[in-house]
């Protein structure tokens, strides 16, 4: 594994840019416990809170037209990947003008703008879609990456064997992103995996897979940008195994029994957002001023996204059974599957079909 | 012309991928094998090997790859042996091909064809032989077809590709070899409305799919005995055309819901029930079921045919219904 020093700084304004997109992610996490505390969000609510580094790097090795798949604790990938910190709080909310009009919530957030797939609440389920969108593309002649994110605990599952054979087979263009926090839930990967080294199992599949200091930043921009360079041009499925670590609890309701505290203090003193920021100063890059105009920056946008998300509309009930089907040309109004489906439920309100 | 239900499945095929480049068929042994019930025999070597595409045995890993190609604007068709098979992608049919729209707030279809056999009948024991249809027409979001005819096994396909969601189509494992005669120029049907098949005025006999020869050969029968019988063929189990059970039921005033089927939590005990909801005044006998036995189907013939719904009990049960004794 490479660490930051190892490496030296980029120049000043692109070190400053990845400090920012992982200072957003944490505000805007930081407010989202504030507001689940508040109750004015509900729900399952898992936090990125230390793992933001690995967001932050992979996602500077895309383009607009590459696809991202995520888990449910994906509001950092949704964020970074360009859906607004208003979209995500607003469908938290519950409100009209959520990503997904408040159908999702925090587990299930999606962009057709961005190309941005979940939001998947099934650990693994994500990985066969980004296999399929993979395969889109390969059969469509067009040169574009799926990156899929997916925690440690998926790989017991077996989605991800038959995902990992499939793309090896196809040779697709999809990057498999593994967030190693080394606990699925409070199951530590130890006490789930006879072989805890998770790069090595993509390698029984063929696939070019490396370990990577999920807590530094360059680290993970490094490697992603190798990945995903290798992914475009051609040379198949690529493995990242990022070592991070969540700060907090699994969600808000775990109490977290199954870890010691003092393992938690010793990871983050390698606080990703700590260490690039020191890194940065000793470099002479990142005068007080700065940083307390860059945080103030960060606040400001998470404060109007609030803002946004408070001032939001409900999303009526009267449009509960739209999105069950699709609306149709002939069949504007009601969204509902057939003859029957709409022309009762809609009607009576209830989405029994 | 003179054709079988295979043929008539492999003619969609073949039709839908000259019509459309972006269809593809994928899943077990479509390609070299030639299809596990050969119904898309001799398309690799027209279409090749990139849109007939063989997949390992990784059933959920092969359909959620076919979700994420109609994500991708792909239109696949992908199938699935059987549809005890088909257990095994649940999480993906479910999870993700049946929510995606409604989760994402309508932002992202999934144009998926899965197709797969279903029933029993050819003693092939309990893990190739059930009828779980049903179940699946229990979830909102996907659409469930059950082909019976050479019309609609030649024609379903297209429109379901048409259809912006996912489309689950069961093939009864005993139609396959069904021979008849189909419209030179037949083409895509309509996939949302139940056909009445024949018009009588005694008794409604509702099914689908593999029941729906032996309903009609009870039907014949019946009126030998001076039992006028409509049949209903619903085609569709989700969205379910309630319009034409209940029109035919309003003349009738009895019904025999015919389902290969468990009884218990089936399609047929939602027909009964929405009988009962919706034409309750219309009734002048209980709505009668003819379901499999509930028991797994077993190997040995004769245990087989006295488990599933048969011809004599389809005519009993609508002598009961009609008061002519059972």
């Amino acid at each position: 594994m490479t660490t930051l020093r190892s490496q030296g700084i980029p120049d000043a304004e692109h070190a400053v840019h990845l400090l920012r997109q992982m200072l957003r992610v944490r505000r805007l996490e930081e407010k989202c416990i504030e507001l689940y505390s508040a109750a004015k969000i509900r729900g399952f609510l898992h936090v990125y809170i230390g793992e933001e580094a690995v967001a932050a790097g992979v996602m500077e090795a895309l383009e607009p037209e590459d696809a991202v798949v995520a888990t449910y604790r994906e509001h950092g990938h949704a964020l970074l990947r360009g859906v607004s910190a208003g979209a995500i709080l607003a469908e938290m909310y519950g409100h009209a003008e959520g990503c997904c009009r408040g159908r999702g919530g925090s587990m299930h957030l999606f962009d057709a703008a961005t190309r941005f797939y979940g939001g998947n609440a099934i650990v693994v389920s994500g990985l066969p879609l980004a296999v399929g969108l993979a395969l889109a593309d390969r059969m469509a002649g067009r040169q574009r990456v799926t990156v899929c994110f997916f925690g440690e605990g998926a790989v017991a599952e077996g989605e991800f064997h038959e995902s990992m054979n499939l793309a090896a087979l196809w040779q697709l263009p999809v990057l498999f992103c593994c967030e190693n926090n080394l606990y699925a839930m409070g199951t530590a990967l130890g006490r789930s995996e006879s072989q805890t080294d998770i790069a090595l199992k993509a390698d029984g599949y063929e696939i070019s897979a490396w370990a990577v200091d999920g807590m530094d930043v360059l680290a993970v921009e490094e490697a992603a940008r190798r990945a995903v360079d290798a992914v475009r041009s051609g040379g198949g499925p690529h493995f990242l195994e990022l070592r991070t670590y969540r700060f907090r609890a699994h969600s808000m309701f775990d109490p977290e029994l199954y870890r010691e505290k003092s393992e938690v203090t010793r990871w983050m003193e390698r606080d990703p957002i700590s260490l690039l920021r020191a890194a940065m100063q000793a470099a002479g890059q990142l005068p007080e001023k700065d940083w307390a105009a860059l945080q103030a920056d960060v606040d400001a946008e998470i404060s109007t996204a609030v803002g946004f998300a408070e001032n939001g509309t409900p999303e009526p009930v009267s449009e509960l059974s739209r999105f069950v089907y699709s609306d149709r040309p002939d069949d504007a109004s009601a969204g509902g599957g057939g003859p029957e489906e709409r022309g009762t439920t809609a009607g009576k309100g209830g989405a029994a079909g | 012309m003179k054709t079988t239900y295979r043929e008539a499945m492999r003619a969609a095929l073949r039709d839908a991928m000259k019509r459309d480049e972006r269809v593809f068929l994928m899943g077990e042994d479509v390609g070299r094998y030639g299809g596990s019930f050969a119904v898309s025999l001799g398309l690799l070597e027209e279409f090749g090997p990139d849109r007939i595409r063989d997949t390992p045995l990784s059933e959920s890993g092969f359909v959620g790859a076919g979700i994420g190609a109609a994500l991708g604007g792909m239109r696949p068709v992908v199938e699935i042996m059987t549809v005890n098979f088909s257990l095994l992608a649940l999480d993906q049919i479910i999870n993700n091909a049946a929510t995606l729209l409604h989760m994402s707030g309508g932002q992202f279809n999934v144009p998926i064809v899965i197709r797969m056999t279903t029933g029993a009948g050819r003693q092939l024991g309990a893990q190739h032989s059930h009828s779980l249809e049903g179940w699946y027409a229990h979830i909102p979001g996907l659409r469930i077809l059950a082909p019976a005819t050479l019309a609609d096994a030649r024609g379903m396909l297209w429109t379901a590709l048409q259809d912006p969601d996912p489309v689950l189509i069961f093939e009864h494992g005993s139609l396959y070899n069904v021979a008849g005669e189909l419209d030179d120029d037949a083409g895509a049907v309509d996939i949302d409305k139940a056909t009445l098949l024949r018009e009588g005025d005694a008794i409604t006999l509702i099914t689908y799919g593999g029941t729906l020869p032996l309903v009609l050969e009870a039907a014949e029968q019946l009126d030998g005995e001076g039992i006028d019988a409509d049949v209903i063929d619903l085609r569709t189990l989700r969205p379910l055309d309630a319009h034409t059970i209940m029109d035919s039921v309003a003349r009738t005033h009895r019904a025999v819901v015919v389902d290969e089927g468990w009884r218990s939590g089936s399609i047929s005990a939602e027909i009964a029930a929405r009988i009962c909801e919706q034409a309750f005044f219309d009734l002048d006998a209980p709505v009668e079921r003819v379901c499999s036995l509930e028991v797994p189907v077993p190997y040995a013939k004769h245990l087989e045919q006295a488990a599933l719904p048969s011809v004599e009990r389809v005519m009993a049960a609508a002598r009961r219904a009609v008061g002519a004794g059972g």
